[in-house]
């Protein structure tokens, strides 16, 4: 019995249907983690984009070396660190934030390089015209390039989104019940591994398959000239 | 006689061993219209980029409205201006490109728009309002909700023209207008910027190849090589007497060709 589910092991079938609850329990779990990580990849992305490019040293520097450390690690090594030292520091967060925080620490690494490219790939006479205009740094950045990079970055995002889903059992280190996670949990206690880990595999290529049809839906919706602001 | 509205006082300006401007001199008065013509590469592009303030000068000083548009005045000396200078000095000029450099994902009228609300601090609704007015006078109202890639070349330059125009600029720098259009198409953006040429206030400085408008709409042709404005005239004087043999062959060259 799991999330208060029982288990019906007279038949292989039987098995799969009566676990499906489960596992979905778990799938949830899986959905929850992999936005929210998203989420923090694209915010901390953005950031670190904007220090890189920052005109000072001082500020690019340290973002280039956070970013070329946080690639060159492991994911496991920033999960740990975040989930055994900040309590240290007296910052306690649930295991299933800090998970998604590592997430998407890891991946606003890679998610930064996408932005910049996609922002270097706006031409001079974009920012040219801006300056002529006179307006204030922010703005172009906000209403001149942002925009118009966004529909260029959707499907190298994408990719990401997918591989961030993939990385989520990872988080089961650290007591997160994904969907992994479940199975073997299920698979411990029943001894049959094999019929929650195809399970597992199959759940996985539909959520991938799905996030990619929504990503590339994304794609073909947006405008190619930016974000349009009436 | 009123002061120039703009000056360059032996302005160089050089990429590596390249001398783009070879301590330039030249005036522009408050309300004259003057056309820069002259062979590739001589600095015409250069001389508005650098009154836009996007290209740095090397070496002398540009005075715009009296003021030093590169410099600040600090314990008497000259040095280099910071960002909040130049954004001052900015409100003054407004710059039509080539290539219209339009926002590609603003309407028509946010195009225009944007600046006035952004940089003046006007309403949205008046700054739509002023686009309105713009967008009438380049003959362009019933386009405002469109975007730049479902106009014409022709009409997206009356839409850059009409962006510059709505921050109120004391002067206006066309930086070779048609170039980038069909030739149907030229006829309707020079007419947009011969009416302008007609308002006694502003200040029209002007890169062209478009000798015979050039022609009607100037009250002074400067003709630029190498860097330096080698000989200046009446459209009169430059087009049927010009004085130098440099000019001559430029003239023979591009009204041949
Ligand atoms: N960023 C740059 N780096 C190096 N050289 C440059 C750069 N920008 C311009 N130049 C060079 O400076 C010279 C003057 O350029 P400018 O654009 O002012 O000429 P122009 O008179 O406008 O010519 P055209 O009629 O071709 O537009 C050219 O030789 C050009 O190649
Ligand atoms: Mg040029």
């Amino acid at each position: 019995m799991l999330f208060g589910f029982e288990w019906d092991t007279s038949s292989e079938l039987a098995f799969a249907w009566s676990i499906l609850p489960i596992l979905l329990i778990g799938l949830w779990v899986t959905v929850q983690a992999t936005v929210l990580g998203f989420v923090v990849a694209l915010v901390l992305g953005l950031i670190l984009a904007v220090l890189k490019g920052a005109p000072s040293r001082l500020i690019s520097w340290p973002a280039n070396v956070l970013c070329e450390f946080i690639r060159d690690t492991p994911l496991l090594i920033q999960l740990f660190f975040l989930y055994y030292v900040l309590p240290e520091y007296g910052l306690v967060l649930p295991a299933f934030m800090t998970g998604a925080l590592a997430l998407g620490l890891q991946y606003s690494a890679y998610t930064s390089e996408v932005y910049r490219a996609g922002l270097q790939a706006i031409g001079r006479d974009q920012r040219e015209a801006a300056r002529a205009l006179n307006f204030p740094s922010a703005h172009t950045f906000t209403h001149v390039l942002l925009p118009q990079a966004i529909p260029r970055i959707i499907p190298a995002m994408g990719n990401y989104l997918v591989s961030i889903m993939k990385d989520v059992p990872v988080l089961s280190v650290v007591t997160v019940l994904e969907m992994l996670n479940v199975a073997k949990i299920i698979g411990d206690r029943t001894f049959d591994y094999m019929v929650p880990l195809s399970m597992v595999g199959g759940l996985y290529l539909i959520m991938t398959l799905v996030a990619s049809a929504g990503v590339r839906l994304l794609d073909t919706r947006l405008p190619k000239q930016g974000l349009p602001l009436k | 006689m009123t002061d120039p509205i703009i000056k360059f006082d032996k302005v160089g300006k050089s990429y590596g061993s390249l001398k783009v401007l070879d301590g330039l001199d030249f005036e522009v008065k408050r309300g004259e219209k003057v056309t820069i013509i002259g062979p590739s590469g001589s600095g015409k592009s250069t001389v508005l980029r650098v009154l836009m303030t996007l290209e740095t000068i090397n070496d002398g000083v540009v005075y715009v409205g009296n003021e030093p548009l590169w410099h600040e005045q600090r314990n008497g000396t000259l040095v280099p201006a910071g960002e909040e200078h130049l954004r001052k000095m900015r409100r003054q000029l407004g710059m039509v490109f080539q290539q219209f450099n339009l926002f590609p994902h603003m309407t028509v009228r946010r195009n225009i728009a944007e600046a006035p609300v952004k940089v003046l601090g006007l309403s949205r609704q008046d700054a739509n309002q002023r686009a309105d007015e713009l967008l009438e006078m380049v003959g362009l109202a019933d386009q405002a909700h469109k975007y730049p890639h479902q106009l014409s070349g022709g009409q997206q330059q009356r839409v850059g023209i009409a962006r510059a125009l709505a921050m109120r600029p004391k002067v206006m720098l066309f930086d070779e207008p048609t170039s980038a259009l069909d030739p149907e198409l030229v006829g309707e953006v020079l007419n947009v910027i011969a009416r302008l040429a007609s308002e006694h206030d502003l200040t029209m400085l002007l890169v062209t190849h478009e000798m015979r408008f050039a022609r009607e709409v100037s009250d002074r042709v400067c003709f630029f090589d190498k860097g330096q404005m080698k000989e200046q005239g009446t459209p009169d004087e430059l087009f049927t007497a010009p004085k130098e043999q440099r000019t001559r062959d430029f003239l023979k060259a591009v009204l041949n060709g």
